[in-house]
């Protein structure tokens, strides 16, 4: 056969330039995003820190007008509601991670489990927090931060299955082999390797899955709604949380002090979760540094 | 060299650095005859890769890496500036270590360097990838399977593939980067077989470490050493008459 | 000779035990996923006998009356996400390929600063949305569309609007899903294999040509993978959507128009849920469930799909 004709050549000179145009929209749409998050930041910052006090942190939320009205009880209601998702969620979802990995390998019913955890990390919060406004709120005959950390806990389940099992995946198989072979049961085996090779991973993944809830919003406004009061009825009424009271503030309130309030408690909420992630971030390198 | 032989490619004093500054190629100098199998061989780590890698400049995909010196393709320097990369790595083609048919059909791995380097008609380019198929030797095992992926292919067939491929963008010169490392025995013949049929059409340069390959298919072999050119001649004297100690000793099996 | 029998069997038995309360956490995970059905599915039930399947196309909410349709917030629902996905998508891709490709310190940082957009909680987007980004689309960018770009006299995209609505609510999301599509992609670049790349430029592909060539359909199930993440965020959030949405509940007249979602419609109305309407609200629950488990499952079934279809090994 003979060679293809000069003129049947393609031009380099529009193939190079759509390269070039390509490179230029790509550093456009970098500026764009990080841009977009600066100026959220910069926005949460310039309008939130002027608010910030000592009081501010200490005193609860009170109703429009009283004198020194702050943030403390949606603080601690955000910790509790937290915390009690945490000790909820947690444990049941390292043990569902652990059987993925160490029994549910390439058998039907671990495929099962993977696939609904894998759907349930779909499932939009707002979902979680409508069942537990069914299944908790409305037999308890209310509103409760209990009611909350269980639909938080309900997100948190599936993320931190899958990242134990990640994890434990990572680790090779001849350290799990030579486990076993030294007599360790399974048991003993899943949970020596966890304690040895994974638990930077699974710090990690606990910490984001944390980082993760501890803004959202939605399933809170089903379940523990919102009071001025401290969290004293955690378990029994509506329970102060942050990300309500910045929803409250924002969009059911007509006051400049209200919105400046919430503004506020944006910038607190967002410390927390950067500083989460940030530092789930540096663990992470940690543990990953000089592969 | 012979009479009858041109000059493809000649190397001047070629220095190349990875990121770092740690230099790899040292004062390289080497004349390629055109139409000819040209072996380069040397103990591994010894930079006949790396130098290879400079001949279509595929090396600056990676930050820090550069090229000293002169490599002339049919006289023109490939290192200059105003070299346009596209056309040089269309007229030098690459096949590397492990095979990398792309993520499409037989047919497409084979039409996609056309489509990229040439308008032509669909029925044209359904009788170049038949020829360049046929040119690698595997159109009689894949004729029937052109709409499979690529991937399906053996190891073997997936090399001659890459070949095909390579063929198909109408290169002058193959560079081959231990093309057999990756398949079994019988495939590493048959792609062998391949190659010496390759060597009326094209430059061929092939990286080895396979010494009994080198012999059984080059005219010239370049021995490397510590990324300098020790010896470079017919591939009959480098075998039985090397005027270096060091290139005796690899080629004896002294060490690498 | 005893002592190591005993351990034995003490071992084997605590061995069960702790498989035993694995598998059963295990279980939590369909166990739930069929409890949520079930019970958003009874829970439904009386909206569904009041207004039959001419529910899911029902356009009045009417509180008074007490009739409700679900139409207007699943349309709501799928014109938000599609446009954040319109505009998110290239973007998402761009910056992937450009992240992986640049000089290690400003790639390291620019992506971790990527990772943080997708850590900022949603209800700070929505705040930042209605005070700051509704009061812009109103007095800058809807002008600038319609005044100056004239897409006012393209059919349904609007001319004029108070800065809430569709548009607004679709820009939001589409920067809230950006990082999480952008890291995915990001990864899928990263695990493309060097060889796989070098063969292309070996060709003599430009950039573009091997990225959009080569190593996406190489990533093809990756890059889906990603994209579908960013869909499902995309269709459940709430807070983000709810602050600029205008909530009113209508089938969206043009992009500046206000209208509702799913989840929107959901937060807005529990308070005062009781009777037929708490139940239309399990019963939008239940869409927007089925609707996202509808994403995931075609999702892995396209993947699966894809995946023999290259002939992977």
């Amino acid at each position: 056969m003979t060679t293809i004709p000069l003129n049947k050549r393609r031009g380099l000179f529009r193939r190079k330039l759509v390269d070039r145009i390509v490179g230029v929209l790509s550093v456009a749409a970098l500026v764009l995003a990080i841009g977009g998050m600066a100026w959220i930041l910069w926005t949460v910052f310039a309008r939130g820190a002027s608010v910030l006090s000592w009081e501010f942190f200490v005193n609860p939320s009170k109703p429009y007008g009283a004198l020194n009205a702050g943030i403390g009880n949606a603080l601690l209601g955000t910790v509790a509601i937290t915390l009690g998702a945490a000790a909820m969620g947690i444990p049941p979802a390292i043990l569902a991670g652990i059987y993925l990995a160490e029994f549910g390998k390439g058998t039907k019913l671990g495929n099962a489990i993977r696939f609904a955890a894998n759907v349930m990390m779909g499932m939009p919060s707002v979902v979680a927090g409508l069942f537990v406004y069914a299944v908790l709120v409305i037999p308890m005959g209310g509103f409760s931060g209990f009611a909350g950390s269980v639909a938080l806990a309900f997100l948190m389940f599936p993320v931190v299955l899958r990242t134990t099992e990640d994890m434990l995946l990572m680790v090779p198989d001849s350290l799990r082999e030579s486990a076993l072979a030294l007599g360790c049961s399974r048991a003993r085996t899943a949970l020596r390797i966890i304690c040895r090779s994974a638990r930077g991973g699974l710090v990690t993944g606990i910490l984001l899955a944390i980082a993760r809830v501890s803004g959202e919003t939605a399933p809170l406004l089903f379940t523990a709604l919102w009071s001025d009061a401290w969290p004293k009825n955690y378990f029994t009424g509506p329970t102060a949380n942050l990300p309500v009271l910045i929803t409250e503030y924002a969009t059911n309130s007509p006051f400049e002090e209200q919105h400046a309030a919430g503004w506020g408690a944006s910038l607190v909420v967002t410390l927390l979760v950067l500083a989460l992630n940030i530092s789930c971030r540096i663990i992470f390198k940690e543990k990953h540094h000089g592969r | 060299m012979d009479a009858d032989e041109t000059i493809k490619i000649s190397v001047r004093n070629l220095n190349f650095y990875y990121a770092g500054g740690h230099q790899a190629l040292f004062g390289n100098s080497i004349d390629i005859p055109a139409h000819r199998i040209t072996a380069v061989i040397g103990p591994s780590g010894c930079g006949k890769s790396t130098h290879l890698r400079v001949y279509n400049r595929i090396f600056e995909l990676y930050r820090g890496q550069r090229a000293e010196g002169e490599v002339r393709i049919d006289g023109k320097n490939i290192l200059d500036r105003d070299v346009d990369v596209l056309e040089l790595r269309r007229k030098v083609g690459m096949i590397f270590q492990k095979p990398t048919p792309f993520p499409m059909s037989v047919f497409d791995n084979v039409a996609y360097p056309m489509r990229l380097h040439f308008k032509l008609s669909k029925s044209e380019i359904a009788d170049r990838v038949e020829y360049a198929l046929r040119g690698a030797s595997l159109w009689d095992e894949v004729k029937d399977k052109l709409k499979k992926s690529g991937l399906a292919l053996s190891g073997g067939q997936q090399q001659r593939l890459c070949i095909a491929r390579a063929i198909a963008a109408e290169p002058e010169i193959l560079l081959m980067d231990e093309p057999t490392s990756a398949v079994d025995p019988v495939a590493t013949l048959k792609i062998e077989d391949l190659v010496l049929q390759l060597r009326d059409k094209f430059t061929v340069v092939i990286v080895t470490h396979n010494m009994q390959q080198a012999s059984r298919i080059s005219d010239y072999t370049a021995f490397f050493y510590k990324g300098e050119i020790v010896e470079f001649d017919k591939t009959e004297t480098i075998f039985t008459n090397p005027s270096h100690k060091k290139t005796e000793e690899y080629i004896t099996g002294r060490f690498g | 000779m005893n002592d190591s029998g005993k351990t034995l069997i003490s071992s084997a038995c605590t061995d069960r035990v702790f498989r035993i309360a694995a598998a059963g956490s295990a279980l939590l995970a369909p166990l739930l996923l069929a409890a949520l059905l079930i019970q958003l599915g009874v829970g439904s039930a009386p909206a569904w006998r009041e207004f039959g399947p001419g529910f899911l196309i029902g356009t009045e909410w009417d509180p008074v009356r007490n009739v409700y349709g679900a139409l207007p917030a699943i349309v709501g629902t799928l014109l938000t996400t599609a446009l954040a996905l319109l505009f998110a998508i290239p973007p998402a891709f761009v910056t992937a390929l450009w992240l992986v490709d640049a000089p290690p310190g400003i790639g390291e940082i620019l992506s971790q600063a990527l990772d943080l957009l997708a850590a900022i909680p949603s209800v700070i987007y929505g705040m930042w949305g209605l005070f700051v980004l509704v009061p812009v689309m109103q007095d800058h960018v809807q002008p600038f569309l319609s005044d100056t770009l004239l897409f006012g006299k393209i059919p349904f995209f609007g001319e004029y609007g108070n800065g809430f609505g569709f548009l607004t609510a679709s820009l939001i999301l589409a920067l809230m899903i950006l990082p999480y599509i952008s890291a995915v992609m990001r990864n899928v670049f990263r695990m493309t294999p060097a060889v796989l790349r070098e063969s292309a430029f070996g060709v003599g592909c430009t950039r573009w040509e091997t990225a959009k060539d080569i190593v996406m359909r190489y990533g093809i199930r990756g890059l889906l993978g990603g994209i579908f993440i960013g869909l499902g965020r995309a269709l459940g959030e709430t807070m983000a959507v709810l602050f600029v949405i205008g909530n009113v509940v209508a089938l969206p007249e043009d992009l500046y128009a206000s209208g509702t979602t799913i989840a929107a419609t959901l937060a807005n109305n529990f308070a005062e849920a009781d009777g037929v309407l708490r139940a239309v609200l399990f019963a939008l629950g239940l869409i927007l469930l089925l609707l996202a488990l509808g994403v995931q499952m075609i999702a892995q079934y396209y993947l699966a799909l894809t995946g023999a279809g290259r002939g992977e090994r």
